[in-house]
């Protein structure tokens, strides 16, 4: 089945993701060069940090909230193979959240705005900004009641039937989002929107970066959770084998969905305003959400080697080789491991309560996001793109050569970009700087890892135009696509008796409410209870 | 026994990699965890406020009053001040093995600072006052840098802390 409606849905969501993602590549090199010093007239604090705050908006909130909309409403749709639960409810979601994208991006573009994607109290933006930040927001809640309204009449239809992973996992995103971007929520509409509009005169910044890191940590994983979602239930049909493992996938989403938002304090170990205890509790909690990815890791190699070995590869690595790396999607697969993999080392630093002192705020926390997500997670965008981009036009790929190589380049862009970002933090350079007017012997140890940053950033922006090329290109391929079914792929374990728990969300919901009392509840509740002093508005 | 995991996983090898991803993070949290307890190493996090609009009619971050203080069990202290866009006092020095304590407050915005290749870093936010303990083994002139955003000229942030032999320091 090809649910029009569905597929408009999703390719309208979908464009406004990479639209808005090209036009923040672009921003990255321009960012990269300007950093460094090396073109005299090009150096500018006003315009750097106006594109650093835009860049940020765009890649963190814009590329991922539309994409994961977008995929959202299509896998649910061709999955259960049921209509969008409210279609004009759908769309006023969308225009809803594209309305505020183009409301904060005025004073984002004139320097207005240059708060960085975090909102950084006291510093002040421009209201619109706030207020656009908001209508995105409310926007997507939109999707999170569809998806929701959507698995649960499903379910009413089809009772004792096992709710399709693709499903299961993208409503868990849905609730995860709703959840996460609760604490933001309060910033903004009681704090920043208030202050910014001279309603309130002080805002309590403990406070504030309390709220927002209720946020920080779990929004990656809203961004991760599609591209998690393809790799169980997109890849191992394309790679022409079977998810190894239905329900190890679904305890990985519950996973996520636990643990990833009452952690956040790991944002917040160098801050002051909350004790050492709640910051040791939050640092358990890290760890133990790393669980998910571990267990999303075996099952996603063994479906990649069940697939490998139904296709002839023989002895312990064959495998691999018989894999159809020239498809993308199985491709992008692949790379994102891999990125994942070096990715999760760095992590693993950060997320230590004692060592992140050395790390904090330097570029190796740049270089570690954007392995796993610009890297892991946004190439999963990539392959998932080029799988359903065909299914949703009706359109042959323009180019699948194209896409191949636009995913190496990515792949390679990202490493010559991060390593050395890596290199750089651990010698100290600050991650949020547009120069280095720093002591020469610690300036000079940075220049050859910096060079690398800007060779990395060209190909990125190459890899980015290559990707807006072909999608663009496939609408107008005279040659039809064959095959509009989208093949989710089957498990090699029985899905026959799957336990209730994992069939549903009730009881994961109630003990997560229980979690985030437990680890939210007196941080934030101490600032009502002691004396604090509120801080007036700064300009940038 | 029956193994407790078997309820929710029937596939013996991915049940073992279960334990295993169990064991890591469970090991990784208890190990780093255990360390950071036995060598009293933790983030800063000290919950004290402060109305940064009145720093100058504190005591504590009254200009004359800011800059390296000896304790009486040969610990120092040291008492900054972070307002955009300096460290103030800018230069400090401080004796290599010796216990320092660094109390920060901040007199508009958000800062930060760290001292590269140290474990010397926190951040300085508005209404708090910041607090991290650490010493320094080796001698040597280290750049002081303010990590964290707070306006136009942040770049500019940045100051020398340097950190003398302890002997050849004299009776300091």
């Amino acid at each position: 089945m090809n649910n029009k409606t569905s597929a408009s849905l999703g390719l309208a969501n979908m464009w406004v993701a990479f639209i808005f993602f090209a036009v923040a590549a672009v921003l990255g090199l321009y960012q990269t060069v300007e950093r460094m010093d090396i073109i005299p007239g090009l150096k500018s604090p006003e315009l750097y940090f106006a594109s650093v705050s835009t860049h940020g908006v765009l890649m963190g909130f814009v590329l991922t909230t539309f994409f994961v909309m977008g995929f959202g409403y299509y896998a649910a749709s061709t999955s259960l193979k049921q209509e969008i639960w409210s279609k004009p409810f759908a769309w006023f979601g969308f225009w809803l959240s594209l309305i505020g994208v183009l409301i904060a991006a005025v004073p984002l573009l004139t320097g207005n705005a240059s708060v960085l994607y975090t909102f950084y109290p006291p510093l002040m933006a421009h209201p619109a900004f706030y207020i656009g930040a908001t209508l995105l927001v409310v926007g997507s809640w939109v999707w999170c009641l569809q998806m929701v309204m959507m698995m649960s009449s499903w379910k009413k239809a089809n009772p004792g039937e096992t709710v399709p992973l693709v499903m299961y996992g993208t409503t868990a995103n849905a609730i995860l989002w709703f959840i996460t971007s609760l604490g933001v929520a309060s910033e903004v509409l009681f704090q920043l929107i208030p202050w910014s509009l001279g309603i309130i005169d002080t805002v309590d910044v403990g406070l504030a970066r309390t709220l927002f890191s209720w946020t920080l940590h779990a929004i990656v994983y809203f961004w991760l959770f599609p591209a998690y979602i393809a790799l169980y239930t997109l890849v191992p049909a394309a790679a022409g084998g079977r998810v190894f493992s239905d329900q190890m996938g679904r305890v990985a989403f519950i996973l996520l969905l636990l643990f990833s938002v009452p952690i956040g304090f790991h944002h917040l170990y160098m801050d002051p305003f909350q004790a050492a205890g709640w910051k040791f509790l939050h640092m358990t909690g890290t760890f133990m959400v790393s669980v998910p990815t571990l267990l999303t890791g075996f099952t996603v190699i063994a479906s990649l080697e069940v697939a490998g070995r139904l296709r002839g590869g023989k002895g312990l690595f064959g495998w691999i080789g018989a894999l159809p790396w020239n498809n993308p999607i199985v491709l992008a697969a692949l790379l994102a491991l891999l990125m994942l993999t070096f990715g999760g080392f760095g992590g693993m630093i950060n997320a230590s309560y004692s060592m992140n002192a050395m790390v904090h705020n330097t570029q190796w926390i740049t270089g570690h996001f954007h392995l796993i997500f610009a890297g892991t997670t946004v190439i999963m965008y990539f392959g998932t793109a080029y799988y359903l981009w065909p299914k949703m036009s009706g359109k042959a790929l323009y180019s699948t050569k194209l896409a191949v190589y636009q995913l190496w380049f990515w792949f390679i862009g990202m490493l010559v970009l991060t390593l050395p970002w890596h290199q750089l933090g651990i010698a100290g350079q600050p991650r949020r700087i547009s120069s280095t007017p720093y002591d020469e012997s610690l300036v000079q140890s940075w220049i050859t890892a910096e060079y690398a940053m800007i060779a990395g950033g060209l190909v990125l922006v190459v890899s980015a135009l290559m990707l807006v090329y072909n999608l663009f290109k496939t609408h107008g391929n005279a040659q039809a696509e064959t095959n509009l079914e989208v093949e989710y792929a089957e498990s090699l374990h029985s899905t026959a008796r799957m336990p209730k728990l994992m069939n549903s969300f009730g009881f994961w919901v109630a003990l997560i409410v229980i979690y985030m009392v437990a680890s939210y509840g007196y941080p934030i509740l101490q600032f009502f209870l002691m004396e604090t002093f509120g801080t007036v508005p700064w300009s940038i | 026994m029956q193994d407790p995991l078997k309820a929710i996983c029937d596939d013996d090898l991915e049940r073992r990699w279960l334990w295993i991803s169990l064991l890591l993070a469970g090991g990784m949290g208890f190990l780093l965890g255990m360390y950071a307890l036995k060598s009293n190493l933790h983030p800063p996090s000290n919950v004290e406020t402060i109305d940064s609009s009145r720093l100058h009619l504190t005591e504590e971050f009254a200009e004359d009053n800011l800059g390296v203080k000896e304790n009486e069990d040969g610990s120092l202290t040291v008492t900054m001040v972070a307002a955009r866009y300096g460290f103030f006092p800018p230069v400090i020095e401080v004796p290599t093995d010796t216990p320092v304590k660094f109390r920060v407050a901040s007199a508009d915005v958000l800062h930060g600072f760290h001292v590269p290749y140290t474990n010397a870093a926190t951040m300085i936010v508005p209404g708090y006052v910041s607090e991290v303990s650490t010493s320094f083994p080796t001698a040597g002139t280290y750049s002081f840098l303010c990590n964290e955003y707070c306006g136009l000229g942040h770049d500019s942030m940045w100051s020398r802390l340097t950190v003398v032999n302890k002997t050849d320091g004299g009776d300091k």
